[in-house]
Parts: C-alpha cells; sequence; structure tokens
C-alpha cells in the first residue's frame, strides 16, 4: 500500500457536504459529508442497506439529493444528469453488471468513448477524414483499453459469453473508456474467486499510478483495507467513521455497525 | 455487417456480382413493362415503402423505440409536396427545393412526436405514437374548415410531377430507340435515391451514433452512465427516421399527382413495421427484403387469384383482398413460430430476441 501523502495538501478532487436522500420512510442516506483526495483510492464501505449504492446513485446523477451538494474538480456538480456527470469526469460501473450483453466486448469499450468524441449524423453519412480517423483512434484505444485490463483476447467475443470476472474487468474498461478523473466501482471484486481478487488489486493499484482516482464500494474487506488509502464507513445512512484503513477497523462504532455489538473484530481476517 | 455472401479473397466476385445485380436493376423496368406499365408502378411504390421501411429501421431496428404511427411523417411530406406544387394554392415549387423542405418538416414532426415521449418505452410509446398517427391523420381529413388548408377527404389533385427544366417525369420520351414512360423514369430516379439511402443507413449504423443507439437499445441507464445524452440520441433517431418518410412521402405525391389521407391510415404504419419485423429489425438488407415482400406479395396475389379460382371453381369465392389478409396472417404466425428475429436478422437484434424470451 502506498501513502497518498502528496495529495494530502491538495484540494479534494470531490467533496460531498450534507448528503441527503430519502425515499418514503427511508432515510437513505442523511448529511453524509466526505472529501476525496486527487490520486488516492477512497473506500466506501457499511453493512447491507447502509447506503452505499445510494450514494453512488446521487452522486452520479441517477438520484437528485434531497439536500447537500458535491463539488468535483473545483466546480459544483448539482442536479446533472448522468450522462453530464460522465461528461465531467466521473465513470462508475454497476454493482449487477451492466454491460450491452449483446455486443462484443470491443464495441462495449468503444462506446464508452462516446463522450469524448464528436462525429455527428453528417460525419456518419459523409464519412469524411476525420470522422474515419476519430473512428480508427476510438478502436485504437478500445482495444489499448481491454489490453489494459487483461481481456484484450476477447474482444470479438459478446460481452455476455464473457466469464464473471472478465465482465467485471471489461466494465472497468468500458469506463475508463470515458477518460474520467475519477471511476467509481461498485461492488468489482463482488463473486470473484481469491486469484482474481488478487489480480483486481494489482489493477485498481495500476489505475491509480496512472493517475485515476477510484471511488470503490466493496464487501471484500481484505480488499478493501489492501487497497484503500482512506475508508468511509456508512450505517443507515448515516457517516459513522471516515479516515484510514487502520483507524477504520479499530473503530468501535464501526466494529458495533458490523457485529451489532462490542466486540473486538480483527476486520484483515474477514475475508 | 456481415456479408451475405463469403467473397473474403474473392474481390473480382463481389464486383462481378454487383455489375450483375446493377445491371439487372436497371434492365428490370423495360422487362416488366413488358408484362404491363402497371407492374413499373407497383416496383415504384415498392422502392417508396422500402424507403419508409429503412426509415423505421432506424427507430425501430437501430434505437429501438417502437412507433406505431410512423406514415404520419410519409403524409406529412407527402401533404408538404402536394400544397407547394398544385393549384390548390398555385404554388409550382421545383421539387428540389420542396423535397428538402418535407423532409425538414417531416423531422419537426419527428422531435415533435419525440420530445414528448421520451421517457416512455415498449408497450407506452407504441400506444403513444399510434395516436400521433391518427391525429395527423385526422387533422389532414379536417383542415378543409375555417381556412382550407388540406381540402379535407377530397385530397389535393394535380400535383405537380417532378420537373427537372422542361425534363418532365410524367411524359413519355423516346431515347436512342427506347420509350421512357413515366413510370420507367420515376423508377431511375427512385433507384438513385435508394441507392443513396441504403448508403445512409450503413454508414449510420457503424459510426458512433449508431452504437449510441444500441447502447440505448441494449441498456438505457448504462448508456447515460456512459455518457451517452440520451434525450438528444432518441430525438435524433426520430427525426431521422421522420425525415426519411418526408422525403418518400414528397416523391409519393409526385408519383401519383393526387393524395388524400385516405393514403395515410393505420394500417399503412402497420405494414411498415410488419416489414421491418418480418425482414429483421436492425438489418438494412432485411429490412429491404421484407419491404419488398410484402409490396409485392399482395399485387402477385391479385394478378393470380382470381384466374386460379376462375379455373378451379368456374367463379370467384374468396376476393383477393381477404386471401391477401389471411396468408399475411399465416405468415406472421409462421415466421414468429420459426424466425422470430425475422428472415434476414441483424446478428445482435436476434441474440437480444433470444435472451428475452
Amino acid at each position: 500500500m502506498s501513502a497518498p501523502a502528496p495529495a494530502a495538501t491538495r484540494e479534494p478532487l470531490l467533496a460531498g457536504r450534507g448528503i441527503s436522500k430519502r425515499f418514503g420512510g427511508v432515510q437513505a442516506l442523511s448529511e453524509v459529508s466526505f472529501e476525496i483526495r486527487a490520486g488516492e483510492i477512497y473506500g466506501l464501505i457499511g453493512p447491507n442497506g447502509a447506503g452505499k449504492t445510494s450514494l453512488f446513485n446521487v452522486l452520479t446523477g441517477i438520484y437528485t439529493p434531497d439536500a447537500g451538494t458535491f463539488t468535483f474538480d473545483g466546480r459544483p456538480l448539482n442536479a446533472l444528469k448522468p450522462n453530464e456527470v460522465a461528461q465531467r469526469g466521473i465513470a462508475r460501473t454497476f454493482q449487477n453488471i451492466r454491460l450491452f450483453a449483446n455486443l462484443p466486448a470491443l464495441e462495449n469499450v468503444m462506446i464508452g468513448r462516446h463522450v469524448r468524441t464528436r462525429a455527428g449524423v453528417f460525419g456518419a453519412m459523409l464519412r469524411d477524414r476525420r470522422t474515419r480517423e476519430e473512428e480508427r483512434a476510438i478502436e485504437r484505444r478500445a482495444f489499448e483499453l481491454l489490453e489494459y485490463v487483461g481481456v484484450a483476447s476477447r474482444a470479438n467475443d459478446l460481452a455476455r459469453h464473457l466469464a464473471y470476472g472478465d465482465q467485471r474487468r471489461l466494465e472497468i474498461a468500458r469506463a475508463l473508456a470515458t477518460d474520467p478523473k475519477l471511476l467509481a466501482l461498485d461492488e468489482p471484486a463482488a463473486g470473484m474467486n481469491a486469484t482474481e481478487t488478487d489480480s483486481l488489486k494489482a489493477l485498481l493499484e495500476r489505475i491509480r499510478r496512472d493517475g485515476t482516482t477510484i471511488l470503490l464500494i466493496e464487501h471484500d474487506m481484505k480488499l478493501v483495507m489492501n487497497v484503500c488509502d482512506r475508508v468511509l464507513v456508512l450505517d443507515y445512512g448515516k457517516k459513522i467513521a471516515e479516515g484510514t484503513a487502520e483507524v477504520v477497523q479499530k473503530d468501535p462504532a464501526v466494529i458495533s455497525a458490523y457485529l451489532g455489538g462490542d466486540v473486538a473484530l480483527n476486520l484483515k481476517g474477514a475475508a | 455487417m456481415r456479408a451475405l455472401v463469403d467473397t473474403k479473397g474473392h474481390p473480382v466476385l463481389v464486383w462481378v456480382g454487383l455489375a450483375l445485380v446493377g445491371l439487372a436493376l436497371v434492365a428490370l423496368p423495360f422487362a416488366l413493362a413488358g408484362i404491363g406499365t402497371a407492374w413499373v408502378r407497383i416496383t415504384n411504390l415498392a422502392i417508396l415503402f422500402v424507403f419508409l421501411a429503412l426509415g423505421l429501421n432506424i427507430v425501430v431496428g437501430f434505437a429501438g423505440l417502437l412507433d406505431l404511427g410512423y406514415i404520419a411523417f410519409y403524409a406529412v411530406g407527402a401533404y408538404a409536396y402536394a400544397l407547394l406544387a398544385s393549384p390548390h394554392f398555385g404554388i409550382h415549387l421545383p421539387f428540389w427545393v420542396i423535397l428538402p423542405i418535407g423532409a425538414a418538416i417531416a423531422c419537426l414532426f419527428g422531435v415533435l412526436l419525440g420530445a414528448p415521449t421520451l421517457k416512455l418505452r415498449g408497450d407506452y410509446l407504441a400506444i403513444v405514437t399510434l395516436g400521433f398517427g391518427e391525429i395527423v391523420r385526422i387533422f389532414l381529413n379536417n383542415l378543409s374548415q375555417p381556412v382550407n388548408i388540406t381540402n379535407g377527404p377530397q385530397g389535393v389533385t394535380l400535383i405537380d410531377p417532378l420537373r427537372i427544366g422542361t425534363f418532365s417525369f410524367r411524359d413519355t420520351d423516346t431515347f436512342a430507340g427506347l420509350a421512357f414512360t413515366g413510370p420507367v423514369k420515376y423508377y431511375y430516379f427512385l433507384l438513385v435515391v435508394l441507392l443513396a439511402i441504403i448508403v445512409i443507413n450503413l454508414r449510420l449504423q457503424d459510426s458512433r451514433i449508431g452504437r449510441a443507439w444500441e447502447a440505448i437499445r441494449e441498456d438505457e441507464v448504462a448508456a447515460r452512465a456512459m455518457g451517452i445524452n440520451t434525450r438528444n440520441m432518441k430525438l435524433l433517431a426520430f427525426a431521422m427516421g421522420a425525415s426519411f418518410g418526408g422525403i418518400a412521402g414528397g416523391m409519393f405525391s409526385a408519383m401519383q399527382g393526387f393524395i388524400s389521407p385516405e393514403s395515410f391510415i393505420l394500417i399503412e404504419s402497420i405494414m411498415v413495421l410488419a416489414m421491418v419485423v418480418l425482414g429483421g429489425m436492425g438489418n438494412v438488407w432485411g429490412v429491404i427484403v421484407g419491404a419488398l415482400l410484402l409490396s409485392f406479395a399482395p399485387e402477385v396475389l391479385r394478378y393470380t387469384v382470381e384466374p386460379a379460382q376462375q379455373a378451379l371453381f368456374g367463379r370467384m369465392l374468396v376476393e383477393p383482398e381477404v386471401i391477401r389478409m389471411l396468408l399475411f396472417g399465416f405468415a406472421l404466425v409462421l415466421m414468429m413460430l420459426f424466425r422470430p428475429a425475422g428472415l434476414l436478422p441483424s446478428a445482435t437484434r436476434k441474440r437480444e430476441l433470444e435472451v428475452r424470451r
């Protein structure tokens, strides 16, 4: 685990202030505030139903928060539609993989390039030189990204024919294709075996090293504690702890949230 | 795009094949004129339906938005041409001005239909578009008062044919010993436009825009999360589809010389949709095959059912129209059973249907 020291003094890449969201009688998020610094891997954990995915959905514009503001990259990120959020530089994956299942892997990633390319209807119809060049660049970049996440050998296979772990990786490649500043991953290790999780960890660290900040929801505590610089813990929609992995896993509130009592817990062995 | 025939490594074969098809298409109207000029007209109408089916394919096949009122755009294009090139208002603009105007107005109507239906999908979208088609037809039927715009159910007559200078597409010209009748001239014109429309469709499908439509069709939430502006892309699909409908409508006006709201009834929308579905949603070649099949089949029946019954029973027992609907229904049922994705399905669309079954 590398220390995020140089980033610590900088302006946060993403800051959430007092984020609240209510669904009927359930307060999914109440007054959640946090800051993600550029260049770090920021973990978001909590028991089932704690509001992790709700926070994701509010952040990426799928829901509008009832209260609170996000500031991303120095500018507010309010009332934006999901596509505008992606345009601003936040790309996400989904807890229940949402690939374009009937399209080849390569085309999935090519679709991710949409937001960073420009060809319009007339370009498509006339196929002028700029459009053809852009089209080649899209394909080249998409293939590079497949290689980057390690599924290039399946480029022409349908997304739904890929193994589960490869689908997760493909989803990451598709998200990376939008050139994000912040990559938000919703349980990327879910359903992976120990070997796959290890190579996912290596991939996440590589992505961070190459300059993309990561927000990670994960249930695999071993992965979270190994890879995250700092962790935010939610329980019943409230922030109950924030800090480095070492600090958070000794926090009595966190232990009690996970085990429902005052029990000493070694989260490192929890996986 | 998957090739129909595997010609890899045989580029000469491709060119020979294309040349043969081209020659056949050029010679076709004269062969048909041998059977009867009516068949050239029928072919022209069939090509118009290919335009319509390809336009609807953008909306239904590429973007996955079910549209049951597509004929409305055909009507808008047809009336735009009729009103700007007939004695009705005394306006006689040349066709190269009106066809783009008609396409633009139809495009506007496409956006008008698209805008309020952006959040609808599947069945709900189908019902709204169906209503839209009927609204347009009813307006055309009733806009004869207080100000007479459309001339109501009587329709618009004496519409100008396509004309370039003194060269009119309605008159017969003799050239190199061959008689080029009106329909034959229209046929060549339509063939050129058809070629352009096919190229445009294939290019659209295999482009950034086409991929965005595909993404929306597959998973709208994921498409938006990838930064695709689904609102604009859906409006674009409606607008593009509608423009093609508008162009086809304008040419219909010019060829027929007369239009009335009768030509734009619901069953026409359904026929065009059936062409797209029968041929294979999302596959340009499949849609063309579907449109040609469903355009020619009734005409062939019209010319065979009556003589066949006369020969068998000595009199006519069942009207050709009844037989047509019977066979049509039967064919659709068979298709749903054996080729649910269409005769020449798009590979992706076929997979989507398989998953859903």
